[in-house]
């Protein structure tokens, strides 16, 4: 039983872990599947989440913090915008920038506005997100194997987290199934095409790069005001990028998605979880290995050895309009 | 790349629009002090004055703009080939783990000037493997190459992590970092240098490496420009198709350009370990890797660009420095914010301002800007 256990705390954390890559990641599948390289991710999911834990505790209100994170986050992705799509400026150059200014933005002001070294308030009850216990989970907690997932793994979590993976699906019904869907995967295809038939690639870009803001935005917020009571700086410690790479594990597909970020996720857990403990067969295994697998995994599926991941074909490239 | 702007006269080009740049990122910058409730002229005024007012920050300055030309010139290179090398930060800090061994053998037996040519093959030699499997997949597997640095980046800081806090920690220590250099790999330092113009130095870690980052800021001029090595780099950074049908092979011009970037910045590491440090340490790097992007973008890929943007970053690490100090609302992040708005305005919107510039131009005298070759197109 106690084995039992240990998995169902290890999943729970997985997918506590895996949220934020989650939505960082179906973040960058807007963007990337419309053409636009977004290597900011990171830096919008930090503004996200200062402003998040920074409204909060202003306002003392979890979702005016969530709007402040998203709408922080969105004008970011504005910026990335108006710098790649409008000017036709590097992306990547751009996704840099962005990521610095985010970095040291956040800090500045968090220093200069709460004076406690770039952290904000601590955030008190009705701050934050808190944990929903779906219906009947105390009932059923005892019931054997199924109890404990119902109320441990699948009970239990904050709305940020259901609203996660209820994105999973609605992402891909709006890709696949909706006019506004086939014209962004055209976009990212042949723009020359979506221009052709009277479209406005760059119209449809910019709300490719919102629908990005508005999720990095909660993935912030679900940073400083779910997983952590308040902002820390420099807090998303490298998940815009680990995001980036399942985004690339996954091909560019909504549901791929998930399972890459649970996988990731996963790892994470599995390093904290196994902290200097021996694993049967392989011996121990130094944590740094299981943070550097995400990556190490990216690359060899980058080389091609599992699968190939082909990006849409007009991504990273602006788009000159003909004359 | 596909330029849709009219050309410019050199000097406008490569003076007038990245000052223009600069300028616009700093007002920016300005905003955002402003926003803390500093006065920005103040700020601006502690600024240079900390970095050029005494010896010391002079020293200080040059300390940190050697770091920076190492890395500007590495991205650079990458750059003039059509290659986004975002790894610089990784080859360096995996270049520590070179320089480590070669300083760890032979401190104790061989002079500075011995261990000092070895530690620069190890570093170079160490930064241009960490930067060739990248080039490796880009060039035969097609593999981004910008995601794959990225990823190298962390790869590089979790081995640095592990092998400093287990095998390269001295048993008796604590701090995750390898036990201090003995006195045949230190670097002598170049103060005297300034003192000789009569300033001051108490102590500043300004070493040898600079010097050595100037020889290659000549070597890289002379590569780009003067070799068919680097006419063959910058043709495929112009169009991969045309190099193709030129009969350069693509492999083998990413692969070599990729390992001289990796090479350059392997060497920046030799700056702070060797030179100011003795020893090497969990983030030693410390993103100069990342300022090495600002500072080529600034410096237009140019080696001459590249020495002068580094100076002014080196001018705002450490200018940053004692602005933290005099006015405590604004922290040395300030410095990331400056070089975020550089990167912003000075490469992705560095044509933003050149449509108004050329109309400018173009009022004044049409020749300049190719006018009439614009017309006989029928534009």
């Amino acid at each position: 039983m106690d084995v039992f256990n240990a998995i169902i705390q290890t999943l729970d954390s997985t997918i506590r872990l895996s949220v934020p890559l989650l939505l960082a990641c179906l973040a960058g599948l807007y963007s990337e599947r419309a053409g636009i390289f977004d290597i900011g991710l990171e830096g919008k999911m930090l503004v996200g989440a200062f402003a998040g834990a920074a409204a909060a505790s202003v306002f003392h209100s979890a979702f005016l913090g969530l709007g402040m994170a998203i709408l922080i986050s969105v004008a970011f992705a504005m910026i990335h915008g108006f710098a790649s799509i409008t000017h036709r400026g590097n992306q990547i150059v751009s996704g840099v920038a962005i990521n610095f200014i985010a970095a040291g933005s956040t800090i500045i002001l968090g220093q200069a506005w709460f004076q406690q070294g770039g952290r904000t308030p601590a955030l008190q009850p009705g701050e934050r997100f808190e944990a929903i216990t779906l219906p009947g989970a105390e009932a059923i907690r005892d019931v054997p194997v199924i109890g404990p997932i119902y109320a441990e793994l699948l009970s239990g979590h904050s709305i940020l987290v259901y609203l996660a993976f209820l994105m999973v699906p609605f992402t891909w019904w709006v890709l696949f199934r909706t006019r506004f869907g086939l014209r962004l995967r055209a976009v990212g295809e042949n723009p020359a095409a979506v221009d052709t038939a009277g479209i406005s690639v760059a119209w449809l870009r910019y709300r490719a790069l919102i629908c990005t803001g508005i999720l990095t935005g909660i993935a912030g917020a679900y940073l400083s005001m779910v997983q952590n009571g308040g902002f820390v700086k420099d807090m998303t410690a490298g998940k815009g990028y680990i995001a980036l790479a399942a985004l690339i594990f996954a091909k560019w597909k909504p549901v791929n998605a998930m399972f890459a970020c649970l996988l990731f996720g996963f790892l994470d857990a599995a390093s904290i979880r196994l902290q200097g403990s021996p694993l049967p067969i392989i011996g121990k295994v130094p944590a740094q290995f299981m943070q550097a697998l995400p990556y190490i995994l990216t690359v060899i599926l980058l080389a091609g050895f599992i699968g190939k991941a082909i990006p849409p074909r007009a991504g990273g490239v602006p788009y000159v309009k003909e004359r | 790349m596909s330029a849709p702007y009219a050309k410019l006269p050199a000097w406008a080009d490569y003076g007038l629009i990245p000052l223009i740049n600069l300028f616009v990122a700093f007002v920016v910058a300005g905003f955002v002090v402003l926003l803390v409730g500093e006065n920005p002229l103040r700020a601006a005024v502690i600024l240079v004055e900390g970095a050029f007012g005494k010896g010391t920050g002079i020293a200080f300055t040059l300390f940190y703009a050697t770091t920076f030309i190492f890395t500007g010139l590495s991205v650079a290179v990458a750059a003039h080939c059509g290659l986004f090398n975002i790894g610089t930060e990784g080859q360096a800090y995996i270049a520590g783990l070179g320089i480590a061994i070669v300083c760890l053998s032979f401190d104790s037996t061989l002079p500075w000037w011995l261990t000092f040519p070895l530690a620069i093959i190890a570093a170079a030699a160490v930064g241009a493997l960490w930067a060739l499997i990248p080039a490796y997949l880009q060039a035969k597997r097609g593999s981004h190459i910008v995601i794959t640095t990225i990823m190298f980046n962390f790869i590089a800081a979790s081995i640095m992590v592990y092998l400093l806090v287990g095998p390269l920690k001295p048993a008796a220590s604590q701090a995750p970092q390898t036990r201090n250099f003995l006195a045949g790999a230190e670097l002598p330092k170049l103060n005297w240098i300034i003192e000789l113009f009569g300033a001051k130095i108490r102590s500043a870690p300004l070493n040898v490496t600079f010097l050595l980052a100037l020889v290659m800021a000549f070597l890289v001029w002379l590569l780009i420009w003067r070799t068919k090595l680097g006419y063959e780099m910058r043709t495929y950074g112009h169009s991969p198709k045309a190099a193709r049908y030129a009969g350069i092979s693509e492999t083998r011009i990413i692969i070599t350009a990729m390992m001289i970037s990796g090479g350059l910045a392997g060497m920046m590491a030799l700056n702070p370990v060797m030179g100011d440090q003795h020893n090497v340490a969990i983030d030693f790097v410390s993103g100069a890797g990342f300022v090495g992007i600002a500072v080529a973008l600034m410096g237009r890929l140019h080696p001459v660009g590249i020495v002068l943007a580094a100076i002014l970053f080196g001018m705002l690490y450490q200018g940053g420095a004692e602005l933290a100090f005099e006015m405590p609302a604004i922290s040395r992040d300030m410095i990331v914010i400056i070089q975020g708005l550089v990167i912003l305005f000075a490469g992705a919107l560095e044509h933003m301002f050149r449509p108004y510039i050329q109309a400018l131009f173009a009022s004044f005298s049409p020749r300049s800007v190719g006018m009439e070759a614009v017309k006989g197109k029928g534009a």
